[in-house]
């Protein structure tokens, strides 16, 4: 268990069942008055933040949270399955909780999947990527409109501007931070 | 950036110490490992060898000197107050207190603005203000007195001995009442708090409810803490019992007595005294905003 003195930013703890990460930490303590610790958490399941005011003596549970590298299976609905290919374990994981994740899932990719218990709760993705571009306008030659770049669409079906050089079935580097073109892949 | 911020700190702590030696103050050094602080509620001292704590204050030494005919005294000491730490708070911290007799709470508060002064002319002699969250306070502009009374009625709509009553008097002072003294512009004294929030302070003639404290805060950042001293050894015992019986109550350890002040307490003459916070002095002259910027050293860094 974790006591108030134990309160910092970065501390993972269970609240109302769900895991909670400390995001900003405060004590306060007027002249003569009681000690109070202000917390600012994000739920770490729905990314919500809870502003939460601690007294002395009050207690919390440790979130006990594990990083497990897992490969991506397929989709079926909006639920997306992984397996860790040491012991065959698979989790589900709803679009909802994977947010913009789910653009760069390529069956086979390896991902980092948290767990909170039995229940994965987000994934960590490669910072780079590779995807097939399925779908683009061709470059008219000698275009001289000015546009930099163009719509492309690749095999997760997630849609990005690219350089009006890149041609269907090419493969392409997208960089997963900001979801942005990033070169081609030669050859 | 940290080369800087020692040498203002050196440069505060000098125009302090001048500033009370040019006025006849005594400055003193009493001992910091001793065997009793004064009991409260929520101030839980540094214990060190088996009946010896570290001071969470110098009070209990220095109001025994004005036992002994000192009229002026100052002091300036690291204290310790067990598991504080956050933006305002260090564990390990420097106070300055100062103590006069024959006088009461209204003179600290003079004492206060021409300190203040002294301290922005001295280090800040281009600028001219002291700095808080983007806040400018200017201790030349007239300084604002509020009663705590007043403070709960006009910020928060609430009464102050309701709050206390209902264990929210923290969270109102906290949460409303320091955020909006955050916008005055000019230093705030809060003063005349309820008497059971001022353990060894005297309490108002006419008004045994209320206690001759008051706090002094820039922008919103709370500095100083000064009151007239009670120097009725009966009451004094009792108030320390209370804080004793409030610590039992709530799981915390019972704290020891200083036996020998409260022995000597009935020889003391009306006197008043003040502790300001020397590291919150110095982040309100360097204009940051957290007290690990002023310091040589913060406890994660050692």
């Amino acid at each position: 268990m974790y006591t108030v003195a134990d309160l910092k930013k970065g501390l993972k703890i269970i609240l109302d069942g769900d895991p909670y990460l400390v995001v900003a930490f405060d004590f306060v303590k007027p002249g003569k008055g009681q000690a109070l610790y202000r917390t600012k958490m994000r739920n770490m399941i729905n990314g919500s933040l809870l502003d939460r005011t601690y007294r002395s003596g009050e207690s919390f549970e440790p979130a006990s949270l594990e990083e497990r590298t897992m490969e991506y299976l397929y989709k079926e609905g909006d639920h997306y399955t992984f397996m860790d290919q040491q012991t065959y374990d698979q989790v589900v994981m709803e679009e909802e909780t994977l947010g913009d994740a789910k653009n760069y899932l390529l069956e086979n990719l390896k991902v980092e999947v948290m767990l909170f218990g039995e229940k994965a709760i987000g994934i960590s993705l490669p910072n780079f990527v590779n995807l097939r571009v399925t779908a683009t306008e061709q470059w008219a030659k000698g275009d001289t409109s000015g546009n930099d770049t163009k719509p492309a669409t690749v095999e997760t079906g997630y849609v990005l501007r690219v350089p009006p050089f890149i041609e269907e079935g090419e493969l392409i580097v997208i960089d997963t931070r900001t979801g942005e073109y990033s070169t081609r892949v030669k050859g | 950036m940290k080369t800087d911020a020692l040498w203002l700190r050196a440069n505060v702590i000098k125009a302090t110490r001048d500033f009370f030696w040019e006025r006849g103050f005594l400055e003193v050094e009493t001992p910091l490992l001793i065997p009793a602080n004064a009991p409260e509620e929520y101030i839980n001292p540094v214990v060190t060898l088996p009946s010896w704590q570290l001071q969470t204050s110098p009070e209990i030494c220095m109001k025994r000197l004005l036992c002994t005919g000192h009229k002026k005294i100052f002091q300036i000491s690291h204290c310790w107050r067990s598991l504080e730490r956050g933006s305002r708070h260090l564990s390990e911290f420097t106070m300055l207190e100062w103590y006069r007799t024959d006088c009461d709470y209204q003179t600290l508060m003079v004492d206060c603005e021409e300190l203040l002064q002294h301290i922005t002319k001295i280090c800040l002699p281009d600028k001219g203000y002291f700095a808080y969250n983007s806040v400018k306070i200017d201790p030349f502009s007239p300084w604002q007195r509020i009663s705590v009374q007043e403070a709960f009625l006009h910020f928060g709509k609430v009464n102050v001995w309701d709050c206390l009553k209902k264990g929210l008097y923290e969270d109102i002072l906290t949460s409303i009442i320091e955020p909006a003294l955050a916008g005055f512009e000019s230093p705030v004294i809060l003063m005349d708090y309820p008497a059971e929030l001022a353990a060894l302070a005297r309490t108002k003639s006419g008004d045994s409810k209320l206690a001759e404290r008051f706090e002094l805060y820039l922008g919103g950042l709370e500095l100083a803490n000064g009151f007239s001293e009670l120097n009725d050894p009966l009451e004094q015992r009792n108030r320390f019992e209370d804080a004793n019986r409030v610590r039992t109550c709530s799981g915390q350890a019972e704290l020891p007595l200083p036996e020998p002040f409260l022995n000597k307490l009935a020889t003391m003459p009306a006197s008043a005294g003040i502790a300001m916070g020397v590291d919150r002095l110095v982040m309100l002259t360097a204009g940051v905003d957290t007290i690990d910027d002023i310091v040589a050293f913060t406890p994660e860094e050692l």
